[in-house]
């Protein structure tokens, strides 16, 4: 038993070698599979980071009239937090405002001058509400538009953005769904493309076989060898597309960050090299396995 | 010993048939030299295909030693292989492995130890007069050299049986007489050989049994033939 396996193990290895030629071709063209699957795990990770970046800038303020006490807005925070739709929300007192507002107005001396002119604070307390989706911030609105408190509400931003979030709202709604499709077509065309590279240098060996099955070989005698070499194959592309990307991603990280700054794609890719490698390992190396098996199986009638 | 039984081959091509064999009866003992001639597509490489479970009979029965060769599953036809050695007259050696792995893997298949394979693999060469071109490809080998490895290949697991289907279709007349004296050797080692050709200098030099098919049918079978051209 382990002198088979170990016959099969050494005639996958040979097997790759003494094909040097096709054994290179075949290998290339799933290095270039692993690649298109790889850009779509970054492509994937970068709309992702995109739309957050998007969905975080969008939220529902309440700003309350300057006689409602602070308490009473607590307990509002509170009743809203019990909502389903409602990811966070964050209370800003009218202190608060005005340090805030201070500190975003930072040496333009006009604004600041004409401020300290006031004897009182001109900001308004207010409360930001996040929704866990977008699509759920009308529901809130919805909410505060019934409630009872209402009469303490100064005015609800919501109203004046509600056309621009209900489009960004469809826009993230439908770079999800295409995304998705995009994703779905794409890691199908490695997946043939794989498989039928893997085919052809089978189809290439179908003599072999049949000579194998005439000498007497089992068909696991005939199989192994060309399963070890599938597992070479997605062994060495995992590693080889890994080590081709990351010059690529090094290069193309700066312009990443142009359009979204919190993203850092080098560091996030370095980060998670052990990661990316263990996906394309398992991508390469099962469907090199599972190729090679299909493949095999036709030119195992004989 | 061999048994064929009224064994009919038909095939069915385009919505035609042809018929290959029809109604073909014969016995082999052990250790017999048999040659079956014919003119091409008479049965002969049918009846090879028939032996070694390449094809199935459309009719009758074969029997090879203790194997009813048509009732074999698919996954039973490696264990029979490995009872007969196989020559043809495109050597069907493995391109990709040496003349030395090319020999051993008929012991590798049957699952016997390396120590075996590099003690018997460099005899068998040896019996072939191959010894020196051992580690060479079959790319790297005469015609009659890469039969020889085949031959090498087939007497190796010490089959009860080799079958040798054209032979020496693609040999010239000196490696020709050289791979009918390793055949006539390797039966008087006690192997039984089956020789389908149809080269009538090497049926009459042979001079033993001799089973002429025309068309699919018997029509001579005799001890000690010849080949007669009708």
């Amino acid at each position: 038993m382990l002198t088979t396996l170990f016959r099969i193990i050494k005639y996958g290895f040979l097997g790759f070698w003494r094909n040097g030629w096709l054994s290179t071709a075949t290998l290339s063209i799933i290095v270039l599979a692993l690649l298109v699957f790889e850009g779509l795990m970054i492509f994937n990770v970068l709309t992702k980071n995109a739309l957050e970046t998007i969905q975080n800038k969008i939220d529902i303020s309440v700003y309350f009239k300057t006689n409602i006490p602070e308490d009473d807005i607590l307990k509002i925070k509170k009743s809203l937090e019990g909502l389903a739709e409602v990811k966070s929300v964050e209370y800003i007192s009218r202190d608060k405002a005005l340090e805030i507002f201070k500190e975003r107005h930072k040496g333009e001396e006009t604004i600041i001058q004409s401020l300290e002119e006031l004897k009182d604070n001109p900001l308004l307390a207010s409360l930001n509400i996040k929704a866990h989706n977008p699509k759920e911030y009308t529901i809130i609105a919805d909410y505060l538009e019934k409630a009872n408190f209402k009469v303490w509400f100064e005015k609800v931003t919501y109203t004046q953005n509600a056309m621009a979030i209900e489009r960004l709202s469809r826009i993230i709604d439908t770079a999800e769904k295409g995304g998705l499709a995009l994703i779905i077509f794409l890691t199908l065309i490695a997946v043939l493309v794989t498989f039928n590279t893997i085919r052809l240098a089978i189809y290439s060996t179908r003599e072999e076989i049949g000579i194998m099955r005439l000498v007497g070989a089992s068909n696991s005698f005939i199989r192994g060898p060309y399963v070890v070499e599938g597992i070479i194959y997605g062994l060495l592309a995992g590693i080889l597309s890994v080590i081709i990307a990351l010059p690529i991603i090094y290069f193309i990280s700066p312009y990443v960050r142009i359009f979204i700054p919190e993203m850092n794609l080098w560091s996030y890719f370095t980060s998670n090299l052990a990661g990316i490698l263990g996906y394309q390992l398992l991508f390469g190396v099962g469907l090199g396995v599972v190729s090679s098996v299909i493949a095999v199986r036709k030119y195992l009638r004989v | 010993m061999i048994i064929f039984q009224n064994v009919s081959k038909i095939y069915n091509g385009n919505g035609h048939q042809v018929v290959a064999l029809e109604d073909v009866s014969f016995t082999i003992n052990p250790k017999e030299f048999v040659s079956i001639v014919g003119k091409s597509g008479a049965g002969k490489s049918t009846i090879v295909k028939l032996l070694i479970g390449e094809e199935k009979p459309t009719k009758g029965r074969i029997i090879f030693s203790s194997y009813d060769v048509n009732k074999l599953k698919k996954s039973e036809l490696p264990q029979l292989r490995r009872h007969i050695g196989v020559i043809f007259q495109d050597f069907r050696l493995l391109p990709n492995k040496t003349a030395f792995e090319n020999v051993a893997f008929a012991l590798e298949v049957a699952g016997r130890l390396q120590s075996d394979i590099e003690e018997l693999v460099p005899q068998a060469l040896e019996m072939v007069g191959l010894k020196d071109k051992m580690f060479n490809f079959p790319r790297e080998l005469s015609g009659g050299e890469k039969q020889r490895v085949a031959i090498a290949r087939a007497m190796i697991n010490h089959p009860d049986l080799i079958v040798a289907d054209e032979p020496t279709g693609n040999l010239d007349p000196i490696n020709t007489l050289e791979i009918v004296r390793l055949l006539l050797k390797i039966n008087e080692l006690g192997t039984t050989v089956i020789l389908a050709t149809h080269n009538k200098e090497i049926v009459n030099y042979i001079n033993r049994r001799v089973i002429s098919l025309e068309n699919g049918r018997i029509i001579r079978d005799e001890e000690k033939g010849k080949y007669i051209l009708v």
